[in-house]
């Protein structure tokens, strides 16, 4: 448990927005905490008590199984209460906005919100509306930090490092939460980043972001030692990204020919869920020594009790009888 | 302010002003002597051998006495958009502005396309008795861009010039039928140029800021690449264009190379692009969600060279109300645009005020360079011409409140902004019809 009773020197922020802006001290002490975590849901009893008393709501205006359950699972480890709701499409269309959930939500006294939203900056539109914190669980194409977060503890327990890592992020990035959260994380501490992808699933000027573009897989996976996978978001796709899987596929899918340009060791990851065929091989996706998608899922959990349990922290601290 | 229109007007003298005129060039202390609803003379040292006889005096105490502005672009809500504005509260957020003439688009619902709606604006407007509203008509029917308008059958009933509003033309074949045509009658078409495919569906300026922010950008190439064909369309069919909302550098560049030839193209800017930039959006500020976006900082420079070097004709509002519902949104949910009526003067003397502009060149942008253009009889200090005059304090200081703008709306993206430049009386019809304060 973190000591005091203010809010923590360490992580002094009401929410968990993005990765931007944040400092490697910050980041530092994030995964700390969350390494804390990951042996204590090995154990058989997996309970603790931070968040007694605290109402977590996660509210998801977008499809997710994963990450919302994470985030469930997580709360409810930490001895919280933890509501789960999801706004489909046809409840937006009652007419209710988004401000509106936000403020009825907020008069309902919650200590935690933790927003999905398929536009990009809605969630932070959210946060200046009520007066508890905010986790960002990905919001459009622009953040989905606990995702990073959990990324980045997965490549340090293997690989023990950041700084200096050559990583190579590949697929979809145009569309991708994932990749400028985690571009923003790993450039943050140091490690290298490689963006691989057709011209078309670049974003503008990405190169700005302090990160090497690639549009010849081989060439750059070389030296890599991270292979970071994205979803081909299909979903997303409005006009002609590429002309066809197969074609997506035999350039910039990752099969073992394609791996054996990256390091001998190289670790392969991805944020899931996986489209197995399309951008990588089912062989490379279950390989037991160098596919850490598994274990990506697992420091999810941990990664996202430490951001709760930080950002409860940071809140008013709760009245001695409620203790 | 309430304005009579029985009230009878007699002669009045306005006296002590510093007197601007850029129709006649003129800057230097005088006044005017309007008689009803008209100018009787006006110039430097009118009043120097005495006020007339009978007269009543208004003393302008030094203050700048200018034509009131003409406003070639205005979205007004009404028809059909009450919520977001009426012709009443843009005729108040008009008058605050000093503007005392205004086109307004023809995106209303119903949208200006046929004489009865025409007719109907034009009634309503004049039944405020505040700013003067000219519509504009439809280019197509129902702003689709498939079939042209009545274009003559609205002239004739009233419209001033053509225009879908802020929606491109985006079929060659229909633009180059509405030139040819409105050029057999000598009608203008104005066109706000952006290719809606490319376009995409972008929120913002295709740049490093989208890229961070998440964004679906709208590339330069969307503007630049409707300028160069609309340019080859004039050439064509011998029509005349004009382009509203210009926003990049490269636009500049082909308007410019046009014009040299001699083809009959004109353009217009509006105040968010020579003054700001597409960092104002910063976290998703959606008040700088316009429609054309806002470009880079380059792109606003080459807008503030252009003005200076009269690429650029006349400077309009862009004034597009939007209710709170309609922006307090994620950003791509959100509505575009921003009221603009009254930071039109101001915006446009910061040209002045930092040094790219004289303050008559600054004013001629915003009254008789627009008047000219659209043909109208205002936006000078003509005597026998209505009485329809600003007179302003180009130094005095102020800062953007949205929450005391006039407009029904407050969406304006300069909110917050400390300007240079105070309306102190506007004058329509020789009727006092907003005084500051009052």
């Amino acid at each position: 448990m973190i000591s005091g009773d203010t809010a923590t020197t360490e992580f002094p922020h009401r929410h968990l927005l993005g990765i931007e802006g944040l400092t490697p001290a910050e980041i530092t002490f994030l995964l700390d905490r969350s390494e804390t975590y990951v042996e204590q849901n090995r154990q058989t009893n997996k309970k603790k008590s931070v968040l007694s008393g605290r109402t977590v709501i996660n509210l998801f205006f977008e499809a997710s199984t994963r990450t919302r359950t994470s985030f469930e699972l997580a709360g409810k480890r930490l001895g919280g209460d933890v509501i789960n709701m999801s706004i489909s499409g046809s409840s937006i269309k009652k007419g209710e906005t988004l401000v509106d959930t936000a403020m009825t939500l907020n008069a309902m006294h919650p200590d935690v919100l933790v927003v999905r939203h398929a536009d990009s900056g809605a969630v932070k539109l959210l946060s200046e509306k009520v007066n508890c914190a905010v986790i960002n669980a990905g919001d459009g194409s622009h953040e989905h930090p606990t995702q990073a977060l959990l990324d980045a503890l997965t490549i340090r327990r293997r690989l023990g490092r950041l700084a200096g890592l050559q990583v190579a992020i590949c697929g979809d990035i145009l569309h991708s939460r994932v990749a400028r959260s985690n571009i923003h994380l790993l450039t943050t501490m140091g490690a290298r980043v490689r963006l691989i992808a057709p011209k078309t699933l670049i974003p503008y000027a990405a190169e700005r972001l302090g990160v090497e573009v690639f549009h010849d897989m081989a060439e750059g996976l070389q030296d890599c030692d991270i292979v970071m996978m994205l979803r081909l978001q299909q979903e997303r796709m409005k006009s002609n990204y590429f002309p066809s899987v197969r074609e997506y596929f035999t350039y910039f899918g990752l099969d073992y020919e394609m791996l054996a340009h990256a390091k001998p060791d190289a670790l392969i990851m991805h944020p899931g869920p996986m489209n197995r065929g399309v951008e990588i091989d089912s062989e490379v996706a279950d390989d037991f020594y160098r596919s850490v998608i598994r274990e990506q899922v697992e420091m999810g959990v941990a990664v996202r009790m430490a951001a709760l349990e930080i950002l409860a922290h940071n809140l008013e601290p709760l009245a001695e009888t409620n203790l | 302010m309430a304005v009579k229109l029985d009230e009878p007007l007699g002669r009045v003298a306005y006296v002590n002003a510093r007197i601007l005129d850029p129709a006649e060039g003129w800057d230097g202390t005088g006044g005017v002597l309007t008689d009803g609803e008209k100018i009787a003379a006006a110039g430097p040292g009118l009043f120097d051998a005495g006020v007339p006889e009978g007269a009543r005096v208004v003393d302008c105490e030094g203050a700048c006495l200018a034509p009131g502005l003409v406003d070639i672009r205005a979205h007004l809500g009404e028809p059909g958009a009450e919520q977001k504005e009426t012709l009443a509260t843009a005729g108040r957020s008009a008058t605050a502005g000093g503007v005392t003439t205004l086109l307004c688009l023809p995106d209303t619902e119903p949208c200006i396309d046929d004489m009865s709606v025409v007719e109907f604006v034009a009634r309503r407007a004049r039944m405020q008795g505040l700013t003067k509203v000219y519509p504009y008509g439809a280019v197509t029917k129902d702003l689709a861009g498939k079939e042209i308008a009545e274009l003559k059958l609205l002239r004739d009933s009233g419209a001033v010039a053509f225009t879908d509003g802020s929606r491109s033309i985006a079929d060659p074949l229909v633009l180059r039928q509405a030139l040819g045509y409105a050029a057999t009658f000598g009608l203008l078409i104005c066109h706000q140029p952006e290719d809606p495919s490319l376009a995409g569906g972008g929120v913002m300026n295709l740049g490093e800021n989208s890229t961070r922010l998440g964004l679906a950008g709208i590339p330069r190439e969307a503007e630049i690449i409707i300028v160069e064909r609309d340019i080859r369309l004039v050439e064509m069919t011998g029509g005349r264009l004009h382009f509203a909302n210009v926003s990049t550098s490269e636009s500049i560049e082909v308007i410019r190379r046009a014009k040299a030839r001699g083809l009959a193209i004109t353009c217009d800017t509006a105040p968010p692009y020579f003054a700001l930039n597409e960092h104002a959006i910063g976290d998703y500020r959606t008040f700088a969600k316009l429609a054309p976006p806002l470009r880079d900082e380059d792109d606003r420079q080459a807008m503030v060279r252009a003005i200076a070097d009269g690429v650029i004709d006349c400077i309009a509002s862009d004034h597009t109300p939007q209710d709170e519902e309609s922006k307090r949104l994620p950003f791509a949910q959100a509505a575009s645009g921003g009221v603009g009526l009254e930071t039109l003067l101001p915006i446009t003397l910061e040209l002045y005020h930092n040094g790219h502009l004289t303050l008559l060149r600054a004013l001629d942008l915003v009254t008789r360079a627009p008047a000219a253009l659209m043909g109208l009889e205002a936006g000078r200090l003509k005597p026998g011409g209505s009485a329809d005059m600003v007179l302003f304090d180009p130094d005095r200081s102020w800062k953007v409140d949205a929450d005391v703008l006039k407009s029904k709306s407050k969406n304006s993206p300069f909110d917050g902004r400390p300007v240079q430049g105070l309306v102190l009386r506007t004058v329509i019809d020789g009727r006092t019809v907003h005084t500051h304060g009052a």
